[in-house]
């Protein structure tokens, strides 16, 4: 594995700054005042429990929801300024009930809009780039089906194509791995790692951490809207072992020696 | 055929039935996407009230339907994205207040319900040379960014919080989708009709979703039954004395009715075929006694096996082992 770019080094910018981030939800504290430094090509996992704000943040980082109080800057630009979204990939959480009647390849395609001015049609840039996103996630055969017609793991590799189209230097993935067999979610970690290697930085909410682990340079844990733990995964998991004082979020943390995916309700063959 | 075109009444109703059949069902993909079908028929309701006041003050009245009911549709989309009108109440408010209002105006106006009866249902035959006019710059303002923007419509109407990731402003497009809505609406008054209109928006739509795959394949075919059964309805309601905009209608859903069995048939053909099946070994899972068994119907999404899924497919357990569908069998997994 080629070293990846120091994402501390003087002078370089954050991809994602969040400093002192409240969000409130139906007027109750959701984040209780956040900080959150992203570097270039640096691979941040959220964690936590239902509840601990973890999908807030993403969500509240990409300007999808208000902020009560504090700043996010993304790629040094405050988030109210902030136009270069070709440089952000989202992938949200898999809703139940895709698109009706949409191919693949169209909703790749949506991938591609902060890139296109309106009025203009698709370029054949466009078209490649869609058709590479698709073999890299490795649905090139299915360009042309209904996303109804996918499983939940093949829809859900349409989303993190759909995010990666763009080229983005940031992806976000809000539980890339819910309901997702063992299989996909190799897949995914494989297509996300080769891109952390080329540079792009990922923050990704996880339930569980499965067969991400090897990816992810520091885990973020949040509880109750604050960060109560930071640190490489196996520091995490050290003072989880040594701490009596934050057990609840102890359980969400996949143990190394344990084999992952087996408890997040997976099925395997 | 040639008899038809020889009356200019007759011209004016195919131009204007053609450019109805084109405009309502392209706005109404976007429309059925963000699963806001009856939509329509609540801005038709609004319209009412444009016609109303058009005949309080003695005016014409498409150009005051459009402002009134353009005015409804932008309040009710900036309360929707405010979270003030979570749907239901406020909608059904805003539609039944219009055609109320409209139905009182038009009394007061001396003109009663006749006078109304017009738009409510639709008079094709009776439409003007300038109201073809009006019909197709209408047609144009609509079609020109429901067709240009589609990229961008399609993007908000299928996954909002993405495209706001991509830059896109999402309220301007969601207004802009319930305004050309609006334009359409009254722009099919004399059509098809103010309590009609909402079906030739949605039925053609449905009808298209289920005979081709892809979101603008769907948008070409449903302008493409849209406008078969406008001109359809109109040339046979020509010869069998019918009201145009009913027939137009009961034409559309008949489409629909065709295209289920067909897209029923085609979902079948398109099941994935499983990859293929790995050896299992399973404790839990006991092998066939006798292969192939009979099996009394075939396993879906409906049927009462478990479903499990097994890599890219869905296995359904049958007395402890696993069947997975393939083509017009079944395979043991």
């Amino acid at each position: 594995m080629p070293p990846r770019p120091d994402p501390t080094g003087p002078g370089v910018t954050p991809v994602l700054q969040v400093e002192d981030l409240s969000v409130l939800l139906g007027g109750l504290p959701v984040l209780r005042g956040i900080s959150l430094t992203v570097g270039v090509g640096e691979a941040v996992a959220l964690l936590g429990g239902n509840g601990s704000g973890k999908s807030t943040l993403v969500r509240s980082a990409l300007g999808l929801l208000p902020a009560e109080r504090g700043t996010v800057t993304l790629f040094g630009q405050p988030l109210a300024s902030f136009h270069s979204w070709s440089r952000v990939g989202y992938v949200p959480q898999r809703s139940t009930a895709p698109a009706s009647g949409a191919t693949v390849a169209e909703v790749v395609s949506s991938g591609r809009l902060a890139l296109r001015r309106i009025f203009f049609p698709r370029t054949a840039k466009d078209r490649a780039a869609v058709r590479d996103a698709l073999d890299l996630v490795g649905l090139g055969s299915r360009a042309k089906s209904d996303v109804r017609e996918l499983s939940g793991g093949q829809q859900q590799r349409v989303l993190i194509a759909r995010a990666l189209v763009g080229d983005p230097d940031l992806l976000v993935l809000d539980e890339p791995t819910a309901g997702v067999d063992l299989e996909h979610q190799r897949v995914l970690a494989d297509v996300v790692t080769r891109r952390v290697d080329a540079g792009l930085a990922v923050i990704v909410v996880l339930h569980e951490v499965g067969p991400l682990t090897p990816l992810i340079d520091r885990a973020v844990v949040l509880r109750d809207g604050r960060v109560v733990a930071q640190g490489s995964l196996a520091e995490i998991d050290h003072s989880r072992h040594t701490h009596v004082s934050h057990p609840s979020t102890g359980h969400e943390l996949s143990e190394p020696e344990r084999p992952p995916g087996l408890l997040d309700g997976a099925v395997e063959p | 055929m040639i008899d038809i075109l020889g009356y200019p009444f007759m011209q004016r109703a195919l131009l204007a039935a053609l450019l109805t059949g084109v405009i309502a069902p392209a706005i109404g993909t976007y429309i059925v996407q963000r699963r806001l079908s009856l939509l329509g028929d609540g801005l038709g309701h609004v319209a009412i009230a444009g016609v109303g006041l058009a005949l309080l003050t003695g005016q014409a009245p498409v150009p005051w339907a459009v402002a009134v009911c353009v005015t409804g549709a932008v309040a009710v989309e900036v309360l929707r994205q405010r979270g003030k009108a979570t749907g239901d109440v406020g909608l059904a408010i805003l539609f039944y207040g219009g055609l109320a209002a409209g139905v009182l105006m038009s009394g007061i106006a001396g003109a009663g319900a006749a006078a109304l009866s017009q738009y409510l249902f639709g008079s094709l035959t009776t439409v003007t040379e300038t109201d073809l006019l009006v019909i197709a710059v209408l047609a144009v303002l609509v079609l020109v960014p429901t067709l240009g923007l589609a990229p961008q419509l399609f993007a908000v109407s299928t996954d909002e919080e993405f495209a706001r990731t991509q830059g896109l402003r999402t309220s301007a497009y969601n207004i802009a989708i319930v305004v050309l809505a609006a334009v359409t609406v009254t722009l099919a008054m004399r059509t098809v009709g103010l309590l009609l209109v909402s079906a030739l928006m949605v039925v053609p739509v449905a009808a298209a979703q289920n005979l081709v795959r892809g979101f603008y394949a769907a948008l070409v075919a449903a302008m493409a039954v849209g406008t078969t059964v406008t001109v359809g309805g109109a040339v046979g309601s020509f010869y069998l004395d019918t009201p145009p905009g009913a027939l137009i209608v009961v034409l559309a859903i008949g489409v629909f009715a065709l295209s289920w069995p067909y897209s029923a048939l085609i979902a079948r053909r398109r099941r994935v075929a499983p990859v293929l099946p790995e050896l299992v070994d399973d404790d839990t899972l006991t092998v066939h006694q006798k292969v192939p068994e009979e099996h009394p119907h075939r396993h879906g999404p409906d049927c009462e096996h478990a479903e499990i899924r097994h890599g890219d497919h869905i296995d359904y357990v049958h007395e402890g082992h696993r069947h997975a569908v393939h083509g017009d069998h079944y395979d043991e997994h």
